[in-house]
């Protein structure tokens, strides 16, 4: 026998190598939505404090978040807010033992996917 | 600890090209993980040729095939070669699944084979399931009594007994387990999904008297709770159980005693 080195075994790989999975993915999304709703409110909530501050910072606030840029964040966080509902909605349907067959998961999955555009889409028409 | 990235010693390389088999006219190309502890180097992806028309229809027969015809040194575990072993999981194609039952028709091009994701390996397509195991052993998967044994033995209803299906078939191949993202983050503590699918299975057994103790035991943050129905355990189980509902009936007797 050579000398007894205890030998550092490698970590197989998972995110690199595992298939995107419909379930997994609607996961995810679920937290990167609510986060990015976290950063979101801050957003809202620095354009009030500004209302509220002086007609000079709101001006530029409000600068900001009716820029196109400002736009672009506000619609994807009125579809994530859209979507986290969606998805809260069918964690309580989870949680209560519905809908844990797979059939029935990855529709529900679906319908978080379209029905939070669909919603998303209805909601820039009405306002 | 959630790490997106493998540590430096896993980043795995292209290996090397085995040469074609001779005269071979339907010939599928193989990309296999390969790592021997011997020779000090990172792991790598081979490349392998395997001949249709002189191999079975399972990803198990091109293992074997290759193994006795180009490469004797590939690594794999298998016995029983009709899925009731459970020894053959292994990561075909993107999922967790018991190569002696996945036939090769259902994968489109190349066929890529890895050991079972986010564990420590030992060589090739082996995993380390010692702690993996270990967390099987302590959820207790044996009948806990505390009244005397009868002179017979346990009787249990038919009702009670059609509870049970869906759960003891569970070979412990840890695919499931190995496919969930929480559990390859949080591993350390929590449990995953083979080893509450077979708590729940004790857990309402009617023979069963330690039904309390066992929930008392998974009350924990991690133990269970770190289950955020992914679903990938149920979508991946090549015996096609439902882990996750298991785990959400377990969740549901939590709510039950308090309520």
């Amino acid at each position: 026998m050579a000398d007894a080195k205890p030998v550092e075994r490698p970590l197989s790989p998972h995110l690199q190598i595992y298939r995107p999975q419909l379930t997994s993915i609607t996961s995810i999304l679920t937290r990167i939505t609510g986060n990015a709703l976290i950063v979101a409110a801050f957003l809202v909530v620095w354009w009030l404090l500004a209302a509220a501050t002086s007609p000079e910072y709101f001006a530029t606030a409000d600068a900001v978040i009716t820029s196109w840029f400002g736009d672009l964040v506000m619609t994807l966080s009125l579809w994530a807010v859209w979507y986290h509902y969606l998805a809260g909605l069918r964690h309580l349907y989870f949680d209560a033992g519905h809908g844990l067959d797979i059939p029935t998961a990855e529709k529900l999955g679906w319908v978080l996917i379209i029905g939070s555009v669909v919603l998303t889409v209805i909601t820039l028409l009405v306002i | 600890m959630v790490q997106f990235t493998l540590p430096k010693n896993s980043k795995i390389r292209t290996g090397k090209t085995w040469p074609k088999p001779a005269g071979g006219k339907n010939v599928r190309k193989f990309q296999i993980y390969r790592w021997n502890p011997d020779d000090g180097e990172n792991p790598r992806v081979d490349t392998y040729f395997v001949d249709m028309d002189d191999c079975g229809p399972m990803v198990l027969d091109a293992l074997i095939y290759i193994k006795n015809k180009i490469d004797p040194t590939l690594t794999f575990r298998r016995s029983c070669r009709e899925g009731i072993c459970g020894s053959c999981a292994m990561n075909i194609d993107g999922i967790n699944t018991l190569a002696c039952i996945y036939g090769m028709d259902e994968i489109k091009g190349d066929v890529k084979i890895y050991p079972l994701p986010h564990l420590s390996v030992v060589k090739d397509l082996i995993p380390d399931l010692t702690h993996f195991y270990a967390q099987h052993e302590s959820i207790m998967p044996w009948l806990e009594t505390k009244t005397p044994a009868p002179q017979k033995e346990w009787k249990q209803s038919i009702e009670d007994r059609e509870k049970l299906d869906g759960l003891y078939e569970c070979v412990m191949c840890a695919c499931c387990s190995t496919s969930c993202p929480s559990y390859w983050w949080n591993s350390d503590r929590y449990l995953g999904p083979a080893s509450l699918l077979h708590a729940y299975r004790w857990i309402i057994d009617s023979r069963d008297e330690a039904t309390g103790e066992r929930l008392d035991d998974l009350e924990d943050p991690f133990k269970l709770y770190r289950c955020h129905t992914i679903m990938n355990c149920t979508k991946t189980c090549p015996k096609g159980l439902n882990p996750a509902k298991a785990i959400a009936e377990i969740k549901k007797k939590m709510v039950d005693r308090v309520v």
